[in-house]
């Protein structure tokens, strides 16, 4: 095999994992990046997005429009979900881990009572390409493209909108921003609603790729607090470059060695992290910067 | 996750089957059900507590076992090996029960088994798994490797090449299952050319696809476990990876042919004692009568029909012993002709290690997910401890062995 072959199996493999890193984290990144709440709930709204969108594509519509409807069902939930149980708990973030945890229980038994243990998959569009020997699947290579457009959307609406820059002005300090007359419980509302759509909507793109069952959240779950904790408080200045370093550690260490040591790989990189950056990626560039 | 609680949630459920056919006096025979109800195995597992559901309420209905009614005492383990401690010391304990049936993973099995050797009861695990419990408390339904792969591997060498790539769940399963695929592989000529154990819950495999084209291989051998690693095979087949497939555990246990969009299993062959589509008098009959109790059973897998047999099996085992004490039953098993037909064919007791023999079938999956049957084998035994060394007649170790890690001599 030639080095260019080998180069591009590379860069597939850490795009993908890029990609899964990112998608499962970034709706993380802002309801525990930013507002703080430890979400143990963060997979059962992945799940919310997967079922709802293959719901829809059996129900006949295109999976660009399902996938959406997928983020758009999981946003609604979070939001029911941030009015009943979140909101009197801001202030103390260790009770959402048991509160979070509670409705994730719920949300899991609730889905096998209701719906049996499995839903039927729609499969994987698109193919595959093939390239020096080895075969890709084209479908991958889209989720990718989603991961960095995702990105993209989001640093426009935080830094280009009136929801962004509200949205930011009441988690760094809400009472000056209700001072301002900023509705701050809309905004909380509105912002933990966004994370929920953005897990929901990495569980609608995931969807077509994995076996659809209630505990299908959990596989998320590992990777997307360790890009978390790894990139700190800021999804732009630490989500995406954690994603990066630890999608580098995991490709490089699963092709060595195997999925054992990609998953060791990431977790020591937490360790390490958390040693020398406590407050993450972000944390320290934004403590240089001030 | 980060919390456990002694959750009373795990909900009890004591089923009372015994109707009014049976007198005053006559005391029922317990029977403790822990099995995975919910969380990671529910899927393959809830199947398994309606055929014991079925086979309670049958064998009432017929007069009940020596003229006692069955009672069923359930717990749900959730898939938590920590749960079968807790759950088997109740049962044993509290409950009184005559017998257990537990446990899907072997992780739990070897969880809940010294708890049962401690209290000196009787367990039934009615699961394939990697083999080797030579255990006088234990009698074991499921199919074990020297019954599934001594069957599988030649047949796919024969057919499709020597060159064989293991991906295998990493706990005690997919370790000692993998090590059989090795031993067997070599007996009968093959490679191995590659192996990879993957964590439980791993849902992601792009790059264990790229090890496995890159290493060539002529069929890959899947042992994977769990819902999450099933992920496997829509992405495999999604990258185009076409390889023929065989496992021990996968299509009997977790139905993936049913969930997956064809082709993504296309040529995956399994050795099973007992998968629904299997076209036989006694495998309708068992379909007909499962479905009409449970109606919206997604599928009724190899471990469910294990744990019908089962229960036969225990009533035969009470009934010619007139007793549910374990010595009386040890009895019984030590004449070596206790025999069930069950829904996949004849299962009768090994004495020398209370596992049984099955009549294995060879499921194909093809390219729609229909399955069909191009072999099987009858009354194929589990000799592999009896060879090694376990003799439960003569003496009880109570161990787990291994290919590599045999009884003792002169055991």
């Amino acid at each position: 095999m030639d080095i260019f072959n080998l180069i591009f199996s590379f860069l597939y493999q850490f795009g993908d994992a890029f990609a899964f890193l990112v998608l499962s984290a970034c709706g993380l990144a802002v309801i525990f990046g930013m507002m703080g709440v430890i979400n143990l709930a963060h997979g059962e709204f992945i799940m919310c997005g997967a079922y709802v969108s293959t719901s829809a594509v059996h129900a006949g519509l295109p999976l660009p429009l399902a996938i959406i409807a997928g983020a758009v069902a999981a946003g609604i939930a979070g939001m029911i979900v941030e009015l009943v149980v979140i909101r009197p708990l801001y202030q103390r973030p260790l009770d959402t881990i048991v509160a979070t945890w509670g409705i994730s229980m719920i949300v899991t038994q609730g889905t096998l009572i209701v719906l049996g243990p499995s839903m039927q998959g729609v499969g994987t569009p698109f193919g595959s390409f093939t390239m020096g020997g080895y075969s890709y699947s084209i479908y991958r290579v889209i989720l990718m493209i989603a991961a960095i457009g995702t990105l993209a959307l989001l640093w426009l609406m935080f830094t280009r909108t009136r929801f962004g820059l509200l949205s930011r002005a009441t988690i760094q300090v809400p009472h000056v921003a209700e001072a301002m007359g900023v509705n701050t419980n809309l905004i909380y509302s509105l912002t933990f609603g966004l994370g929920a759509a953005l897990a929901g909507l990495a569980g609608g793109l995931y969807a077509p790729t994995m076996t659809l069952v209630p505990t299908m959240g959990a596989s998320f779950m590992v990777e997307a607090f360790v890009t978390v904790v790894v990139g700190g408080a800021d999804i732009f200045l630490g989500t995406a470059p954690a994603a990066a370093i630890l999608g580098i550690i995991k490709a490089a260490l699963t092709g060595w060695q195997g999925q054992l040591a990609g998953q060791i790989g990431l977790l020591i990189a937490v360790i390490i992290v958390i040693r020398i950056l406590p407050r993450g990626i972000s944390g320290k560039i934004l403590k240089e910067r001030a | 996750m980060l919390i456990t609680s002694k959750s009373a949630a795990s909900a009890l459920g004591v089923l009372l089957l015994a109707g009014a056919a049976f007198g005053q006096d006559a005391e029922p025979i317990k029977l403790g059900v822990l099995e995975d109800q919910s969380g990671d195995f529910a899927l393959a597992t809830i199947g398994k507590v309606h055929a014991i559901q079925l086979a309670a309420e049958e064998i009432n209905a017929a007069g009940g076992i020596d003229g006692r009614p069955l009672e069923l005492v359930e717990y749900d383990t959730q898939s938590d090996n920590t749960r079968f401690q807790e759950f088997m010391r109740r049962v044993l304990q509290r409950d009184k029960v005559d017998a257990v049936f537990a446990g899907f993973s072997s992780a739990s099995r070897e969880a809940y088994r010294p708890i049962v050797n401690q209290f000196d009861g009787l367990a039934f695990y009615n699961n394939q798994y990697e083999g080797g419990v030579c255990d006088a408390n234990m009698i074991v339904t499921g199919a074990v490797p020297e019954q599934q792969f001594s069957t599988l591997l030649p047949y796919m060498i024969e057919n499709y090449g020597p060159n064989v790539y293991t991906i295998a769940a990493d706990y005690n399963f997919g370790q000692i299952s993998a090590e059989w695929v090795r031993n067997i592989v070599a007996e009968n000529g093959g490679t191995m050319v590659g192996e990879e154990f993957i964590p439980l819950g791993v849902s992601q495999f792009s790059q264990t696809i790229q090890n496995i084209q890159a290493a060539k291989p002529d069929f890959v051998v899947t042992l994977l476990v769990g819902t999450a690693q099933a992920s496997y095979y829509e992405q495999a087949g999604a990258a185009n990876l076409g390889l023929p497939m065989a496992s021990s555990v996968n299509v009997g246990q977790g139905y993936e042919h049913k969930r997956f969009t064809p082709p993504s299993l296309k040529d995956m062959y399994a050795t099973v004692n007992y998968v629904e589509e299997v076209d036989t008098p006694a495998s309708k009959e068992f379909v007909e009568k499962f479905r009409a109790k449970f109606p919206d059973e997604p599928y009724i897998n190899q471990e469910a029909s294990n744990s019908y047999a089962a229960v036969y099996l225990y009533k035969q085992l009470v009934e010619r012993a007139k007793s549910t004490d374990l010595a009386e039953i040890r009895k019984v098993i030590a004449e070596g002709d206790v025999c069930v037909d069950g829904p996949g064919g004849q299962m009768c007791i090994d004495p020398k290690s209370q596992h049984v023999s099955h009549t294995i079938h060879l499921a194909h999956v093809t390219e729609d997910h229909s399955v069909e049957f191009p072999t099987k084998w009858d009354a194929i035994q589990p000799y592999w401890l009896g060879e090694a060394g376990c003799d439960l007649t003569v003496s009880d170790p109570s161990e787990q062995y291994t290919p590599s890690n045999p009884p003792p001599a002169n055991g």
